[in-house]
């Protein structure tokens, strides 16, 4: 029975409620009015004169100073099936920016996508992410460099007019037989790829030229003379017992960098009772994580690869039996790996970086005699992602000075800033009568267009990806288009006059071509994100060896060259340049030379005493000024420099940071070469400082990163780290250690499997909200990266033995800062999370000093909402970004790691709904969760089948600064190369 | 009684009770010197320079100061213990002698009393303003509170910190306020304008001279001497467990209490004879500042000096002693070499080497002499503190953090900000209140002077 409630005992007993209604302010009155009445009655007085002075002074200064801000909250009139404020949800999509493909999955909080996240499903990328596809959200929200409607000739336009203009255009030109050139990045879309080709039927004179300003040309051109397939195979580094490899960056930017991490740090994981490694040479001018984490590396100058792979071909070749070919280096390393490839013929792997394809042949006639094709090189299921022949853009143009195109149309290219000859594209675009660019954001090549049509971010689009022949995925849209942009698809679409949408035809292209299945396989797809064809056996393919004499001749008539050689290289974070305006992405160390916020002259310290710079001075590289700095292991006589810099219309971040290298490029033999002996380089006279992250490269013999050799390995595990067995020994306490009864979480990091990628940095940004200080405050030790990756250089300085330790808060049982914060603010969890109350904090940051592993960071300035930070927290669209589960801290208190204390806490609330206990691996800190060599394992120390647990027992595990007894939370396992030598 | 003989008498000048009254409240009475003014306005120029620095930290952030993510203090800690240490001076000076029964620290106690207040309000400005959200400073009041009565952290040295000083400062500010009343009320008596009278008097809290307020004012001051004794010992103590409890190398060490306390008196004397050459020769007090007084300051200075080069020779052997190969780096490789070692060595010369030049009589006669080496070694004092903070901080544990430090001048104004701080309060004190305690000098007033007027000393003239 419903209970009855009573407020008085008039009430209770019924008795009739005396009237108050007197005193109560009559209907439709308000106090005011009243206020008024009673003044109207009362004569005035010099106290009641007082009164209202009093009242009215009070209340303008309360209005006029306590403004409160509007913020709208508008809630669900009705509330979409799917979408649950406060709870994530998850959409696979596709990553491509034009040359790197990522399988992903994008985390929407309230309609908005926050944080991008590896595909496990996916069979390329199998989970793994780069920094780059990390940042790619953030460049969602960039209000400044996307456009927000189509603009034509300089001006604002709408869709419906600049339809009407370039479709008139396009039949105008195509009735006068003229040429409409379609200059498209790789396109890797099978319905795209169809709809260019209705494009193409519809308006003959149109013609696709893919343009890739850091191209695999050399590579395409060989494959299609040596075997007929202008492909680039797939490489199985994973199959491979002994990789070398030729300035192929694999692990940081060749190719598909998040695919050969995987397969690479499969061949190098010990964690499962392995008892072998891969062997890996690398061949590099320049220092990359790829050479650092080579068990040999060789500092070669560029034109002296040549030589080594005639070298290598020759040792092998007599192995094989076979006849050698005239020329070829006498280097010291090549007889010995060529011993270690002929031994494991068929097992290894041998790659080049070169974009020349005589190189490329010879390194395709090495793997013939290896018989690799068919083993760790695949041909039955290419790398779609390198398209481009660089010959066709340079013949482009040439006709476009010419005057013979008509119509040029670009399509996530910018040739007026990444082409070798910018100024030739320029002058070229200048006779073409009809320019689109269908970028997104705002770029150099835009200013030289009739009609800026922006695309959607990737983000807001419908599309679909064949990244390797076979293997395919979907990209969806994950948040309404922001601004007035349309995808270029539909463009095309509306300008053949095709009726629908591109998601229809996206859709019908997929259920008919691809799938060939019905509705409920196309969503089961979407929902996945991937799809793949049964695999196929590689076939076996045979090179036309009558190619290998005449490239043999064509490198060694190559006279080396004694002058001073420089690298264009892509560097982790910019890549090519296309994402040079992120933020993120600008604040990034590089892992080997920890510098950020600039591009930089690479040089040996012996080469620089040789130009007589020193570090600090700069460089005159054909009129291009370049801070030098000085790189241990960069070859003798060559200079590296990152392309990807010095815009000058690309964003209110990338413009006017650094330099653009890419002039340097040259073209040669029907290929475009980033390196260049032809440079005059000349010590300016100007300084410039770098910002870098850190200023000490070597671990003054501190057992920091702990190292050995694979042999040594095998006799002992604990190799190179008995010194933790001791440590553990002397473990006693006097006080009464904490039980923690329920979790105890830790985290286990393989310093074999890391690469240095810096994935998990961004990916650390990204989830925790941190903010982007600046060149100037990381140039002040400031920077606010949760992760950092330590860098250390060990043995010779000409060719140093790089480590990579990626470092978080330790999460430390016996934590020094804890006891030392006079408010309590960082304190102990009972599942031995070391945590920060942010509310609490008082900033004296002693918790930072007594931090031994220098984790802790400081909020100098307000970094949100401050227009001297105007990066991405200052805006209201781009704080879009920010994760809502994550405080945004305010200025003055102590941040650190948390091992994202978010998804422990949401994993831990699913599991309870769901009333089952948790799973191991199912909490995935954003660091973790984004490593793509799967280097970083959380999991729960209490539960003893938990991978942690069992890699916490494993001899290899140790803890950094043991010594100390702070019995940290993060465990690493040495890192062992497969080596003769330990120098470290 | 005081055995006048063997050390010759402590007042010079052959004064009588009146004539000591007369001279010490001359500066009080007199118009302002010209001197006096030039020095105040400069002083307040940094004092205002300093506002400017503080104003920018509050406003914008620490962000304006040169500490970063590795080196999280930097010169407010430098300065807080610097000042703390010549804060030091006046209590060490007057309650050490006074329990030693030492009569010749009457004629200077009183400004040492007053340098230590002014020095200690100097201090305590550092702990609030390096904080990151000073707004919140109260966070570390342990009182029952709202927010769940979230209470501090008992084991932080922080908040040990927080307790020294605030008992510090209240102690040593109440000895040396009691201390003064006798000497206002005879400001009192003698002021002649009526404004004076009644702010004196106000002061002089009613004070009579009446034989049992002499008793009570007498049991008094050894009272809170007797606590300000314990408390100038650990004041300096607790400051130094900021650095000792930590994990840090070369600030985890046992030696670094009595160390600290010893370099706090060490730098407090110094600036003590800085002081009182300046008073002497302003206000032409040699007859009670005499000669001998600073020839006792510079005698202590030497003795002082040799504990600071034990203690540094100590520091620097136990960093090898302890096998610790961070311990190593940080003595061997970051102060007595590398980038530190001329802040290092400038700290050994003007603390350990310099004073010893005390040993030689000329020198200590030498007041041009004196002056210069007190200040040497409040510079070296500095440079001890600079040590200490900087070098472990720089170059700790992991070698990728190692980092380098330099200020800013927002650091910088906070710093010649205390400086003009404590040097308006040192005028003031010059102008306002009585340099030399009147009554304590006029009882080693040298017994076989005839006393002329024993009444009027009484009645406190």
């Amino acid at each position: 029975m419903e209970k009855k409630y009573w407020k008085s005992t008039e009430e209770f007993n019924n008795e009739v409620v005396p009237d108050y209604s007197e005193n109560l302010i009559p209907e439709g009155k308000n106090l005011l009015d009243l206020i008024d009445e009673e003044i109207a009655q009362k004569p005035s007085s010099r106290r009641n004169f007082l009164k209202f002075c009093g009242f009215s002074f009070a209340t303008a200064a309360i209005a006029s100073s306590c403004e409160n801000p509007v913020k709208k909250a508008i809630p669900y009139l009705n509330k979409p099936e799917d979408v649950t404020p406060g709870m994530a949800s998850h959409y696979a999509t596709s990553y491509f920016d034009g040359s790197e493909y990522n399988s992903i999955l994008v985390k929407v909080r309230d309609g908005r996508p926050i944080k991008i996240e590896g595909n496990s499903l996916s069979d390329v990328t199998k989970g793994g992410t780069t920094a780059r596809v990390q940042a790619s959200v953030l460049s969602l929200y960039d209000g400044i460099a996307r456009h927000k409607s189509p603009i034509k000739d300089g001006e604002e336009s709408n869709w419906s007019a600049v339809d009407a203009g370039i479709s008139a255009s396009l039949r105008e030109i195509s009735a006068a037989g003229g040429t409409i050139v379609l200059l498209t990045s790789n396109i890797i879309s099978p319905a795209t790829k169809k709809l260019i080709e209705e494009f193409k039927t519809a308006f003959p004179g149109v013609k696709q030229i893919v343009y890739d300003p850091v191209s695999a040309s050399g590579i395409l051109v060989a494959n299609r003379d040596s075997y007929g397939l202008g492909v680039v195979p797939d490489y199985l580094f994973d199959k491979a017992d002994v990789i070398a490899s030729f300035s192929a960056d694999f692990l940081g930017t060749w190719l598909s960098p998040a695919e050969y991490t995987s397969r690479y740090a499969q061949s190098r994981s010990l964690t499962k009772g392995e008892k072998k490694l891969s062997y890996h040479i690398q061949f590099e001018t320049g220092m990359t994580i790829t050479g650092s984490k080579a068990d040999k590396r060789v500092p070669v100058k560029p034109s002296e690869e040549a030589g080594l792979l005639l070298q290598l071909y020759n040792e092998i070749a007599v192995k094989a039996g076979q006849a050698g070919i005239p020329g070829g280096a006498s280097h010291e390393a090549i007889p010995a790996l060529a011993v270690r490839l002929w031994e494991n013929k068929g097992k290894s792997l041998v790659i080049s970086g070169s974009n020349d394809p005589n190189q490329q042949i010879v390194v395709n006639a090495i793997n013939q005699l290896l018989e690799n094709n068919g083993a760790t090189i695949d041909f039955g299921a290419p790398l779609l992602t390198r398209q481009a022949f660089d010959n066709e853009m340079e013949e482009l143009v040439s006709q476009m000075n010419a005057g013979s195109i008509q119509g040029l149309i670009l399509w996530n290219v910018n040739p007026a800033y990444d082409y070798h000859n910018p100024d030739a594209f320029i002058s070229g675009i200048g006779k073409v009568k009809l320019t689109v660019s269908f970028g997104s954001v705002q770029d150099e090549s835009q200013e030289f267009v009739k009609y800026i049509l922006p695309a959607h971010h990737y983000l807001e689009s419908w599309d679909d990806a064949e990244p390797k022949r076979g293997y395919f995925s979907l990209a969806q849209p994950t948040i309404r288009p922001i601004f007035s942009t349309r995808q270029p698809q539909e463009s095309l679409m509306k300008w053949i006059g095709k009726e629908g949408d591109y998601y229809t035809y996206l859709k019908n292209h997929w259920m008919t071509e691809i799938l060939k299945a019905g509705e409920t396989e196309w969503k089961k797809t979407l929902q996945s994100g991937v799809y793949q064809y049964e695999t196929v056996t590689m076939p076996v393919v045979s090179m036309n060896t009558a190619l290998i004499a005449p490239a043999a001749q064509a490198l060694s008539s190559v006279k080396k060259s004694e002058q001073i050689e420089i690298v264009l290289n892509q560097n982790l974070a910019m890549g090519n340049g296309m994402h040079t305006n992120n933020p993120w992405l600008m604040e990034l160390p590089d892992p080997v030379s920890k510098v950020c916020w600039d591009n930089f002259a690479s040089v040996s310290a012996e080469t620089a005493s040789k130009l007589g710079v020193a570090s600090g001075n700069m460089l005159n590289i054909d009129g291009m000024e370049l801070p030098v700095f000085l790189q241990p292991g960069q070859a003798a006589g060559t200079i590296s420099v990152a392309i990807g810099y010095g815009h000058t219309r690309f964003g209110k971040v990338a413009d006017g940071i650094g330099v653009n290298v890419y002039p340097l490029a040259t073209y040669e033999n029907g290929t475009l070469r980033l390196s260049t002996d032809k440079a005059k380089v000349e010590k300016s006279g100007n300084d410039y400082l770098l910002a870098t992250t850190q200023m000490h490269g070597s671990m003054e013999g501190r057992p920091i990163v702990r190292e050995t050799v694979l042999g040594s390995y095998l006799e002992s595990p604990d190799a190179g780290n008995e010194i933790h067995a001791e440590h553990e020994k002397k473990h006693v306490t006097l006080y009464k250690e904490t039980e923690y009864k329920g979790h105890h979480w830790a985290m286990a990091i393989d310093l074999n499997a890391c690469t240095g990628c810096s994935a998990c940095v961004i990916a650390c940004q990204a989830e925790n909200n941190i903010p982007v200080v600046g060149k100037e405050e990381v140039m002040k030790t400031r920077i606010m990266h949760w992760i950092r990756i330590d860098r250390y250089y060990a043995g010779d300085e000409k060719n140093p033995e790089v480590v990579f330790q990626p470092l978080m808060c330790q999460h430390c049982d016996n934590a020094p800062c804890e006891n030392v914060c006079p408010v309590s603010a960082t304190n102990h969890s009972s599942e031995g999370l070391n945590q920060m109350a942010y509310n609490r904090c008082i900033g004296t940051k002693y918790c930072i000093n007594n931090c031994p592993y220098k984790v802790r960071r400081f909020n100098w300035f307000r970094y949100a909402t401050n227009q001297k930070f105007d990066y991405n927290m200052n805006d209201d669209l781009s704080r879009m970004v920010l994760n809502p589960d994550v405080t945004v801290r305010e200025r003055g208190v102590v941040e650190k790691c948390s091992f994202c204390v978010q998804r422990i806490q949401e994993k831990k609330l699913l599991a309870k709904t769901e009333n089952r206990p948790l799973q191991d691996g199912e909490i995935l800190p954003a660091c973790a969760q984004g490593c793509p060599s799967k280097a970083i394992v959380f999991g729960d120390l209490n539960d003893p089948g938990s991978r942690v647990s069992q890699l916490f027992k494993d001899p290899r595990n140790y803890h950094l600064l043991e010594e100390l007894h702070t019995l940290p939370k993060v465990g690493y396992l040495t890192l062992v190369r497969n080596s003769e030598e330990n120098n470290a | 009684m005081y055995k006048t003989e063997v050390r010759g008498p402590l007042i010079l000048g052959d004064k009588n009770y009146r004539q000591i009254s007369d001279d010490v409240i001359a500066p009080i009475n007199q118009p302002i010197p010209g001197w006096w003014k030039v020095a105040f306005f400069i002083a307040l120029l940094m004092g205002i320079f300093g506002i400017l620095a503080l104003y920018q930290t509050v406003v914008v952030g620490l962000g304006t100061w040169g500490v970063n993510n590795s080196v999280g203090w930097g010169w407010e800690i430098i300065n807080f213990v610097w000042w703390i240490g010549i804060g030091h001076a006046g209590t060490a000076f007057s309650i050490f002698l006074l329990i030693l029964r030492q009569k010749w620290r009457t004629s200077i106690n009183r400004a040492a009393e007053a340098m230590t207040v002014v020095a200690v309000m100097c201090a305590a400005i550092f702990p609030a303003i390096h904080m990151g959200r000073v707004w919140l400073a109260f966070f570390i009041f342990p009182y029952p509170n709202t927010r769940g009565s979230l209470w501090v952290n008992f084991n932080s040295p922080l908040f040990w910190d927080f307790i020294a000083i605030s008992a510090y400062l209240l102690i040593s500010a109440s000895f040396w306020y009691f201390g003064m009343v006798p000497d206002f009320a005879t400001i009192r008596d003698k002021a002649t304008s009526k404004i004076k009278k009644a702010v004196y008097g106000f002061f002089a809290f009613g004070w009579t001279g009446s034989s049992r307020e002499w008793l009570r004012y007498e049991a008094l001051s050894y009272v809170l001497g007797g606590i300000a004794a314990v408390l100038v010992v650990s004041v300096h103590s607790i400051v130094s467990t900021d650095f000792a409890v930590s994990v840090i190398p070369g600030w985890h060490t046992t030696v670094f209490p009595p160390y600290f306390v010893v370099g706090a008196i060490f730098s407090g004397f110094a600036m003590v004879m800085t002081l009182m050459i300046i008073i002497r020769k302003m206000y032409k007090f040699q007859e009670y500042v005499t000669d001998s007084h600073l020839n006792a300051i510079a005698k202590i200075l030497i003795f002082v000096s040799l504990i600071m080069g034990t203690a540094y020779a100590t520091e620097v052997f136990i960093g090898w002693y302890s096998g610790s190969e961070y311990e190593m780096f940080t003595f061997f490789k970051n102060r007595v070499t590398g980038d530190y070692a001329f802040q290092f060595w400038a700290m050994v010369v003007c603390n350990a080497f310099i004073p010893q030049l005390f040993w030689f009589k000329k020198v200590r006669q030498n007041l041009t002499m004196a002056f210069i080496i007190s200040i040497f070694i409040n510079i070296g004092m500095w440079y001890e503190r600079f040590n200490i903070l900087i070098t472990s901080l720089s170059k700790d544990y992991l070698p990728s953090s190692w980092t380098t430090y330099s200020p800013t001048w927002v650091e910088i104004g906070i710093y010649v900000g205390t400086l003009g701080l404590f040097t308006m309060g040192v005028l003031l004190f010059f102008k306002y209140i009585p340099m030399i305690a009147i009554s304590e000098v006029k009882s080693v007033l040298k017994v076989s002077t005839p006393v002329t007027n024993e009444k009027k000393h009484m009645s406190h003239e």
